[in-house]
Parts: C-alpha cells; structure tokens; sequence
C-alpha cells in the first residue's frame, strides 16, 4: 500500500492524479477463512483491524451485503464522547475515544476527528443533579468532564438561548476532548488498513445461513456461495435478530429507526456540540457549515431505513427554542438508520450458544463513537476468548440481572 | 405516515395520535418461575424482519389499547384487533399467509 502524505499528494499533483492506487481491493471469497466478519460497518472493520494488527490473525474476510461503511455507520451524526456513568461504559468508551485521537495516523487515513469540545446541556433540576453525579462518577474513572455554568456555557455558544421559558439552561457537562469525526473515512480507513493486511473486504455479499456441526459454527451460506471459517464475528447492528435466528439464538435487541437531519450550510456559528436530552435534540455544525441535527428513536420495530416525519418535527421544535437561530434555516437532507437497541441500552460483546460465534452488537443509538474500543474489545475477545474491557457485556447480564444501565446517561439517541 | 384503524372506535388514526406499546401477546412469568421464561418474558422480543405483532394505544383518540399486525420492512398493516385476544383472528393470520407464506412468530403461524 503506498502511503498518503504530502509528498504523495505534491508528486500526484504534478501528473494529474493518475499514480493512486486503489484503496482496498475487491477481491472474491475464498474458500475458507480463519475468521468471518459479516457486516462491513466501523465495529465489524474495526473487529478485523485488530485481530490482524494485535494478534496477527490476517485470513480474515469482512462480508458486506451492500457497500461498506451503508449501514449506521455511514448515517449516524458522529458525536464521541465517553462521559458514561457506569464503570464498564467509560472504559469502553475512554478506550474507543483515545484511539480515535491518534487513528488517522495509525491508519494513515485523515478520519477528521476534531475534539471540539461536547456539552450535555442541563436544562432541569433534576439533570443538573445527575450531570453532577456523572461528573464525580467520570472523575473516579479518569475521565476528563466538568460541570459548568450557564455563563460557561453561553461562552463556549454563544447563539445559545439561556433563558428559554420553558427549559431554562442551568449548565452543563462538558467534556473538552468529546467531539466528532468524519463517518465515512473511519470504515474506509479501516478497510484501507484491512485489505493491505491481506483480509478479503467483500461488498454486495449477503450472508444468508450460519452453518453448524455439532454446537459449532463452520461457515455461512451467502449470495456468493458457502465461505467456511473457524470463527465467526456477527457485526450487523439493526439485523443482529437475523442473523442470530439463523444460528439458532435469541438476543434481547430491538431494532428501531433513529434519524438525522442536516440544514443548509451557513457561516461557522457553534464550535462544540451541543446536546439538549430533556427536549430530545442535539445539533454540531460540520466543516461544511451545515447544522447536524439529531433526535430521538421512532416507536416500532422498523427495518426500512426510513422514519416517521413528525419525529424530524418534533426534535426541530425542541431545539429551536434554546437556539433561535435555527427558526429560518432551511433543511437539506433528512435519513434514518435501523439501530438495534437493548434493554439497557448498553452494548453486547458477548461469546454465544454456538462454539465459535460472536456477537457485537446493541450499539444503538450511539456506537460510532466506540467503534474503535469496540473493535479492539472484540478482537480480544475472538483471538483470545476473553477481553477485560468486554468482560461485563455479555449477553446473560440480562438473565443474571447485571445491568450496566445507561438509559439515563443516554437520555437522548446519539 | 403510518395510520392504523382503532377496532374500538373506527377511527383511521395517524401515527401522532398513537402511543406504541412494543410486542403483543406476551405471556407473564412472575416469581417462582424458570430462568428461562422470566428472561423471555422480561427481556427476549420477537425483532423479525417480516411479520410483527404489537400494541398499540389510541392515546389522542379513545385511549383503548388495541394490537396490529405489521410487516416491519414494507409497514404494511395487515389488520388491527382488540387487546383481549390472545391470539390474532384467522382472517388476519389468513392476509399474512397471502404476503408471507410459512411465517411463524412466537407460538402462533
Ligand atoms: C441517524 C443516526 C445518528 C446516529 N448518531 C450517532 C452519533 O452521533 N454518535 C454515535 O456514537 N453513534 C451514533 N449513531 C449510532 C451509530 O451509527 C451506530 O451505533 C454504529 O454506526 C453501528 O456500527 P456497526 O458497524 O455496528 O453497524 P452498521 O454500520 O450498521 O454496519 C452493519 C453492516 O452489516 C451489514 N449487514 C446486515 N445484514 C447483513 C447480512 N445478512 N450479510 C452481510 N452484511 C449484512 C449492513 O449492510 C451494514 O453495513 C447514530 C445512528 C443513526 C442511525
Ligand atoms: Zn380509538
């Protein structure tokens, strides 16, 4: 793989750009693999990434049943941060958040993650009591967060509405190296990485079947043939159910549409991101200028990457009145993405009934800012058969009653 | 917009005047049953992509509770019926079998 820099770009620029390779192959499937990853999001890329970068698995293929980086990955509104309450949650989202400070150079891929700073706006007495709560929690866990005042607050936004009559802004949980990144880069970097370590990225592939012998997986059925493996990692975010029914489990996940919305591109006004939780809205602006607006899940189980249009109603609503500003933009684009949500709503990575499957999913409403600590945890948990930092998000939590409840910490879907 | 006749007072309701209720059909396991079947009736939900059954609650309209069957990928309503049946009537188990031949859900196909 020929590596970008500067020069790559000064030395393509002097003969018209036709010296750049391919950035992943397309390869067809082999016959077998040490490992299958079904789906080619950021968790399952990452997965990949990290089996061959920390444990030199390499005959790795990631099977993709339409272009990589389509599912969440590539809609999701981009927010990281790792201001959890739980200890678990914070070391998996602190882990994920780290990586992402140094992963366009570990990559040798611009991923544009920007730590500009993220603020959970408390806008009731009741979050500020638990903002404060999660602050303490997040000082104990080593992760940088501080309360603050709507002075703060104001300073860091100024087109912030303090004094809305119905939510006034009574502070703020920031965190100063929360942030975002650029969605699409983060799955091409890694199938980048992946492909040049020799692993198969196989697009428009649909698995269809998991086929086992004996308790234990031994390939799966898909659109382009039956692909043996020893191991298999299932990465599908909103058809995780799928894909577990066809290897003959249950997993206590629901899958619901969770939307976005973005405005025209106006001048740069908000340098943080901010999240409204009680009024169920959050808004960052891009490099382009748009606003990114993001809100809360529809109602019922949806597979059709499509929302109801009155919950894009709902969240502008809400967000308008601690941001006038908005009131006369104009919105661009509108989508939604199909999330698989847990009861607790904190993630599964998790051994299975079937010797030799995985599981990586019940990222929700919020994954993209774990993918690497995800992919990292999964990795482990694959090479090796145990991860410290997945150890408490098995899937029998929930029939054990161990919880790790974050669906106060995660008021609002991002 | 989704729109879903309410079997109790006729009324085509849109989805805003609706209050969703997840899974139907549920069977109760209480204190001093298995493991298994508390963790099913707690925690595991049908999440088919096909055929679902579910709660729904005419909440701006006549506040009945009431259940639906949908096709959770093309959202088609293949009917509504009252909440005190515990199982879906023939004639809407017959319009899925049209669109779903074999579909099985929970204990019911
Ligand atoms: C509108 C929206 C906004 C969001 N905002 C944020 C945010 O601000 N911050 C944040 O942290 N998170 C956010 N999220 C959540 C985040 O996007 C997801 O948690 C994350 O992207 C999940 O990544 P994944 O790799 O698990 O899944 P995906 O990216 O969905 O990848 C799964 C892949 O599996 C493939 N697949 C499925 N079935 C099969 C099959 N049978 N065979 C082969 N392949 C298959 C799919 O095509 C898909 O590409 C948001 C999500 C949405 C929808
Ligand atoms: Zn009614």
């Amino acid at each position: 793989m020929r590596r970008y820099s500067v020069f790559a770009i000064a030395r393509e620029a002097l003969r018209y750009h036709t010296g750049w390779e391919r950035a992943w192959r397309a390869p067809e499937p082999k016959k077998k693999y040490d490992a299958i990853i079904v789906g080619a999001g950021g968790h399952g890329l990452a997965t990949a990434y990290y089996l061959g970068k920390n444990f030199g698995i390499t005959n790795v293929a990631i099977i993709e049943k339409g272009w990589l980086g389509g599912g969440n990955t590539g809609r999701n509104t981009t927010i990281i941060r790792s201001n959890y309450l739980q200890d678990p949650s914070a070391a998996i989202y602190e882990k994920a958040r780290s990586l992402y400070e140094t992963m366009s150079q570990d990559l040798n891929y611009n991923v544009m993650f920007s730590p500009r700073g993220l603020i959970m706006l408390a806008q009731t007495e009741h979050e500020v009591r638990g903002y404060q709560r999660t602050a303490h929690a997040n000082a104990l866990q080593g992760v940088a967060t501080e309360f603050i005042s709507p002075q703060q607050v104001k300073e860091l936004v100024p087109i912030i509405n303090l004094e809305g009559p119905r939510y006034p802004v009574l502070g703020g949980l920031l965190q100063k190296r929360g942030g975002t990144a650029r969605h699409d880069a983060v799955a091409w970097g890694y199938a980048r990485a992946c492909s040049d370590m020799g692993m198969d990225v196989i697009q428009k592939c649909e698995v269809t079947g998991v086929r086992t012998e004996g308790g234990k997986v031994v390939g799966v059925s898909t659109t382009k043939g039956d692909i043996d493996c020893d191991k298999l990692g299932i990465v599908v975010a909103g058809h995780t159910s799928v894909l577990a029914e066809m290897a003959g489990f249950r997993l206590p996940i629901e899958s619901v549409a969770l939307q976005a919305l973005v405005s025209e591109p106006i001048k740069p006004c908000m340098d943080v991101v901010v999240m409204a939780n009680t009024v169920h809205g959050y808004m960052s602006q891009s490099d382009k200028g748009e606003m990114v607006i993001g809100g809360g899940t529809d109602a019922f189980n949806n597979y059709t990457q499509r929302g109801s249009f009155h919950h894009i109603e709902e969240t502008v609503r809400a967000l308008n009145e601690t941001f006038p500003i908005i009131s006369r933009l104009k919105m661009l684009r509108q989508w939604g993405g199909i999330v698989d949500m847990t009861g607790d709503r904190s993630p599964i990575i998790s051994k299975t009934p079937v010797d030799g499957i995985f599981v990586n999913c019940g990222w929700g409403t919020g994954g993209f800012k774990a993918i690497p600590g995800s992919g990292w945890a999964m990795a482990e948990l694959m090479a090796k058969g145990h991860s410290p930092l997945a150890e408490e998000f098995h899937m029998y939590r929930f029939r054990e009653g161990k919880f790790i409840d974050e669906s106060v910490a995660a008021g609002v879907a991002h | 917009m989704l729109t879903l006749q309410c079997p109790y007072c006729g009324v085509d309701a849109e989805e805003t005047e609706l209050q969703g209720g997840g899974e139907a059909h549920l069977k109760r396991f209480g204190p001093g049953s298995n493991d298994d079947d508390f963790e099913g009736y707690l925690f595991l939900r049908e999440n088919q992509k096909g055929i679902h059954f579910e709660r729904w609650r005419h909440a701006y309209g006549c506040g009945k509770w009431f259940l639906a069957a949908r096709h959770t990928n093309t959202l088609e309503v293949f009917g509504t019926y009252p909440a005190q049946s515990t199982e879906p009537p023939q004639h809407i188990k017959d319009a899925i079998s049209a669109k779903l031949p074999g579909w099985k859900w929970g204990n019911f196909s």
